[in-house]
């Protein structure tokens, strides 16, 4: 198939960039969206120009790396899909494709569609953790956990932390991560004794990185490729009430 | 917002209770609509009650109003570089639409308030008689004012079904069955009151009450 991109190209974080078209000719429909921009790339370096730049790891679905707006939404059209496993069938021939990274001031674009997700970094430094005696491994079942709490906490778990809600939000609010991570600590009982004190740092940590604010619209559980459903964040503002009047 | 919204939908279920009185007679509506100056006399002095809740719903609108603002700009400075290509709504069109309906909303409630409770606006301008006022109002030769009240009751009534909602939400609603029923609660309310506020209107200007 053969289609056509519009890319944002930026040379570094602090020049300006700008959409910029490509053709891309006889794309196999089963290849995979990065592997479209591996071919496109390719032909940019045999013609002497500068390769565009795109994170990437696993290639797998599991690494969170791969982060591209495609026709302005995050991991572009299939529902609960990253981007290394979105295919080129789910295109026409013909399409033009607009790609974009991802737009938020906590996000800088470091080139082309890179941006840097070091404020994720930092919301999870201010509290994304358990305090843990080392030592050997503790024996299993030694400390029990309710099965339901299990599979939720375990739900919450597969967050990649790939920034896609924070893409989609309107209000660019990292809500959903920050909720994703409260709820994976806290319903499990090793996450019990900093529960007040992480609620209030990790959002601390969220205003400071200079995230919006959520107004629960929706759109980040839309276009989370792990499905991280959006009633996460009524338990993060549950925990908040209550860490607020324990502090 | 989920505060002061709530004080405000409260509000607005009174009001509505409060407009239906016309559908049982004009002098119902008259006789409720004067009562609303007395509440609490003799304790208080007249229309002390009816100042203390205008205050109330001030203060309310106010940190509805500011709270909106300070997430307003916050979204902005969080998204300098906008998208070129944007689709319109994935989500819920209710919750796009919050910021601009609350704008028109405002502007509604103050229309309204020049209308039927200063009568500035208002063609008849009768103290003694509200239900004339309201009457004039809605006449069918200005279907205009029928229609205007229509929008931005609807603009209320989509203000609503992401508000309850996501007031629920804030409260600390987290589970997805409760959700569903969070969702389906805030619809229904938004029905009924757009109902509710729009029978009056559409009565008047149909002739069913006269």
């Amino acid at each position: 198939m053969n289609i056509k991109v519009r890319v944002w190209r930026q040379s570094s974080a602090s020049s300006s960039g700008k959409m910029v078209s490509y053709d891309v000719k006889d794309i196999s429909p089963d290849a995979s969206f990065l592997e479209m921009i591996d071919v496109l790339n390719e032909t940019l370096i045999l013609s002497g120009d500068d390769p565009i730049a795109f994170d990437h790891d696993c290639r797998e679905g599991i690494c969170g790396a791969c982060s591209m707006v495609i026709n302005g939404v995050a991991h572009g059209p299939e529902k609960a899909t990253t981007t290394c496993q979105l295919h080129m069938r789910h295109f026409s021939d013909g399409d033009v494709i607009d790609v974009e990274p991802w737009r938020a001031a906590a996000f800088p674009v470091i080139k082309d569609l890179i941006v840097d997700r070091g404020a994720f970094d930092q919301i999870i430094q201010a509290g994304g953790y358990i305090s843990a005696p080392t030592g050997t491994a503790p024996d299993a079942h030694a400390a029990p956990v309710p099965k339901k709490d299990a599979d939720a906490a375990f739900e919450a778990a597969t967050c990649i932390g790939c920034g896609a809600c924070v893409a989609a939000c309107p209000n660019g609010s990292s809500m959903l991560f920050t909720a994703a991570k409260i709820t994976h600590l806290g319903l499990m009982p090793q996450g019990q004794p900093e529960r007040n004190s992480r609620v209030i740092d990790m959002l601390q940590a969220q205003d400071d990185a200079g995230f919006g604010g959520c107004t629960n619209m929706g759109e980040c559980a839309e276009v989370c490729p792990k499905g991280i459903p959006l009633s996460l964040i009524g338990r993060l503002n549950s925990d908040y009430r209550k860490a607020l009047s324990k502090s | 917002m989920a505060a002061s919204g709530i004080v405000l939908v409260g509000f607005l279920f009174a009001h509505a209770a409060g407009n239906l009185k016309i559908f049982i007679g004009n002098e119902d509506f008259d006789h409720y609509a004067h009562w609303l100056r007395t509440i609490g006399t003799p304790l208080l002095p007249d229309v002390w009650f009816l100042w203390i809740m205008r205050i109330g719903l001030l203060v309310a609108i106010f940190a509805h109003i500011w709270s909106a603002t300070v997430l307003t700009v916050r979204a902005k400075k969080a998204r300098p570089v906008k998208y070129a290509h944007r689709p319109k709504v994935q989500g819920s069109y209710a919750a796009r639409t919050m910021r601009w309906g609350g704008v028109i909303v405002l502007l509604f409630i103050i229309y309204h308030i020049l209308d039927l409770t200063t009568h500035t606006l208002n063609p008849v301008k009768d103290s003694a008689n509200p239900h004339a006022n309201v009457i004039g109002d809605f006449a069918p030769e200005r279907w205009y004012v029928t229609a205007f009240y229509a929008i931005s009751v609807i603009a209320v009534g989509l203000h609503l079904r992401h508000g309850i909602f996501s007031a629920a939400r804030t409260l600390g609603q987290q589970t997805a069955k409760g959700q569903r029923r969070a969702q389906a609660i805030a619809l229904v309310l938004s029905v009924l009151l757009v109902v509710a506020y729009l029978s009056v209107p559409f009565a008047v200007t149909v002739g069913l009450v006269k």
